[in-house]
């Protein structure tokens, strides 16, 4: 199962949905034509912006980084942050912001863990490359990645519940080894978490 | 290709009913002057109001004689192929009531005394002309509004619409705006209005029987207006300190560029502009603040809205500024509403909403659109 599939299974007809990092809009325009929520994105990128609108995606350009104090307590059913953690400056505060604005929050992450970043970190002792995280170190935008277990350790200590879980191996699907060691062969996962 | 609705002419609505005014006085007899650009669709639903800012008026696109003319206010953005497309919009741009280009304002006789109106013109406000505005729209049988538009003073039009009447409008778009003044804005519209009222040729408002009208305090005035309107950055790459003789003449005289440009823009202006005009403008925008009926909490003013807003902000406007558009769109997200915000970089200052930033063009154009 991909992972817009998943969003899918998880947002209910007709929520109230933020994506925070929209893009373009992708997952919002599935959303609504699938389950007819109301969406709101939050993107930064100028040429997302203009996409989303063109894709007719409520959005609005703010810099995470600088807060979410605008979005009130509990104001949308869902909020949505897709492989976007990783980007931020401040990834413990965007989780308590997000918990705090989302009676449920949906997060995907790339997996550090993963056995070929692990094993291409052993073999050639420089920081890995690989098809999730295709960058140089000087030239990623990805300045705080983090494994599974990093990733649910954080949650336990600022007293998010993980829901739902789901790890995919690099081509996108989820079998018998992504399902019992995720941190070994998910090369990325879906979370969905509250507090 | 983009190109100019071309020539244009003005037309002339006489509202059918008396307006009773937000003042509490009625206003009888109203004449609205309007012009529109566009064909208005079978099933009237692609028609567009163009919400002109403090000195605006009606001629928003096209021009009326010569082709070499100065075009309407807003040419770059309406017109053939332009983001407000005449090829699909049917768009409608009135002069406000109060104003001094045609429809009814303090330079009209009143009927019923068959006097000048001058000072004694009531004070109106926001609601009160898009009240208007509803009629207006009512005799060109439009039920609803694709969108209305507006900068400036002209964006607290279309948000007003989008609270006021939350069935006759799909889109709003809010440029440059505020949800209401600051004591910094009320503050340079008291110095421009004080400009005025002190200028001897005012004669308490009753000038345009005398054949002298206060030109000396419509110039200060539109002179301090111009500068709340660009920014440090414009002002400094348009005119640095660049002298206009290339010498210190250690005299009063125009020397620097930006003094001569200050003194056109006045002269121009307070030729063509009626000082109470301005006096009522002036007042119109201090007292806008829809909050102020719902204890200050702008979240329950909006709370009727069901119209998409785009709420669009320039990074250099120091009139408005960013964080004045920021109010409006916080509101709309905690009342739960459509909204869309976009702060664009321009140099531009307040200005920038007259010009064509590629991003602001582009998602303009976009919202319009889809």
């Amino acid at each position: 199962m991909k992972t817009l599939e998943i969003i899918n299974n998880w947002v209910s007809e007709r929520s109230v949905v933020l994506d925070l990092g929209c893009g373009k809009g992708e997952i919002l325009s599935d959303l609504i034509s699938s389950k007819n929520i109301k969406a709101t994105g939050v993107e930064i990128d100028s040429l997302n912006i203009n996409e989303s609108i063109k894709n007719g995606i409520n959005v609005i350009e703010q810099n995470i980084d600088e807060g979410l104090e605008n979005f009130i307590d509990k104001s949308f059913d869902v909020v949505i942050m897709s492989q976007t953690i990783q980007v931020l400056k401040e990834p413990k505060k965007a989780l308590t912001e997000i918990t705090r604005i989302g009676n449920e929050c949906i997060v995907t992450i790339p997996n550090f863990g993963h056995w070929r970043t692990r094993l291409s970190l052993l073999m050639t002792g420089k920081m890995p490359i690989t098809d999730p995280l295709p960058e140089n170190w000087f030239d990623t935008p990805n300045i705080h990645l983090c494994t599974l277990k990093d990733f649910e350790l954080l949650c336990e200590e600022t007293s998010i519940q993980i829901i739902e879980k789901i790890s995919f191996n690099s081509s996108g699907s989820s079998n018998i080894l992504t399902r019992f060691w995720p941190n070994l062969f998910g090369a990325s996962a879906i979370y969905k978490i509250s507090n | 290709m983009s190109g100019s609705v071309g020539k244009v002419i003005k037309q002339i609505f006489n509202l059918p009913t008396d307006l009773l005014l937000e003042c509490g006085q009625t206003l009888k007899n109203i004449e609205l002057i309007y012009e529109t650009y566009g064909e208005l669709n079978a099933d009237s639903s692609n028609a567009v109001l163009i919400c002109h800012a403090l000195s605006g008026n009606h001629h928003a696109a096209g021009y009326y004689e010569e082709e070499n003319e100065r075009p309407g206010w807003w040419d770059a953005l309406i017109g053939p192929n332009k983001p407000i497309d005449t090829n699909k919009y049917f768009v409608v741009c009135p002069n406000n009531i109060g104003g001094c280009h045609g429809s009814t304002g303090p330079s009209s006789i009143n009927q019923e005394t068959r006097e000048l109106y001058g000072p004694d013109f009531p004070v109106i406000t926001v609601k009160d002309w898009v009240n208007s505005q509803a009629l207006l729209a009512d005799y060109l049988n439009i039920n609803c509004w694709h969108a209305v538009i507006g900068g400036s003073l002209g964006g607290m039009q279309a948000l007003e619409w989008s609270r006021l009447f939350p069935d006759r409008i799909s889109k709003s778009i809010v440029i440059a705006a505020a949800p209401k003044l600051s004591a910094q804005n009320i503050a340079f519209n008291e110095v421009a209005r004080q400009a005025i009222i002190t200028d001897p040729d005012f004669q308490e408002g009753r000038y345009l029987d005398s054949g002298k009208s206060p030109k000396r305090g419509l110039r200060l005035a539109r002179m301090v207006g111009h500068i709340t309107y660009l920014s440090e950055e414009a002002m400094r790459n348009k005119f640095g300190r660049e002298l206009k003789e290339g010498k210190l003449n250690f005299g009063f005289d125009v020397e620097f560029e930006v003094e001569s440009y200050l003194r056109y823009q006045g002269d121009v202006f307070s030729e063509s502009f009626d000082a109470n005009t301005y006096l009522l403008m002036t007042k119109l925008l201090d007292y806008y603040d829809p909050a102020e009926s719902f204890d200050g909490n702008l979240v329950k003013a909006l709370e009727p809205i069901k119209a998409k807003t785009l709420v669009i902000s320039f990074s250099s406007d120091w009139r408005f500024s960013p964080e004045r558009s920021k109010e409006i769109v916080n509101a709309l997200l905690a009342a739960n509403k459509e909204i869309t915000y976009l702060e664009v970089d321009s140099p531009h200052g307040h200005d920038s909403f007259l010009f064509t930033e590629d991003r602001y063009i582009n998602a303009l154009t976009a919202f319009l659109g889809n």
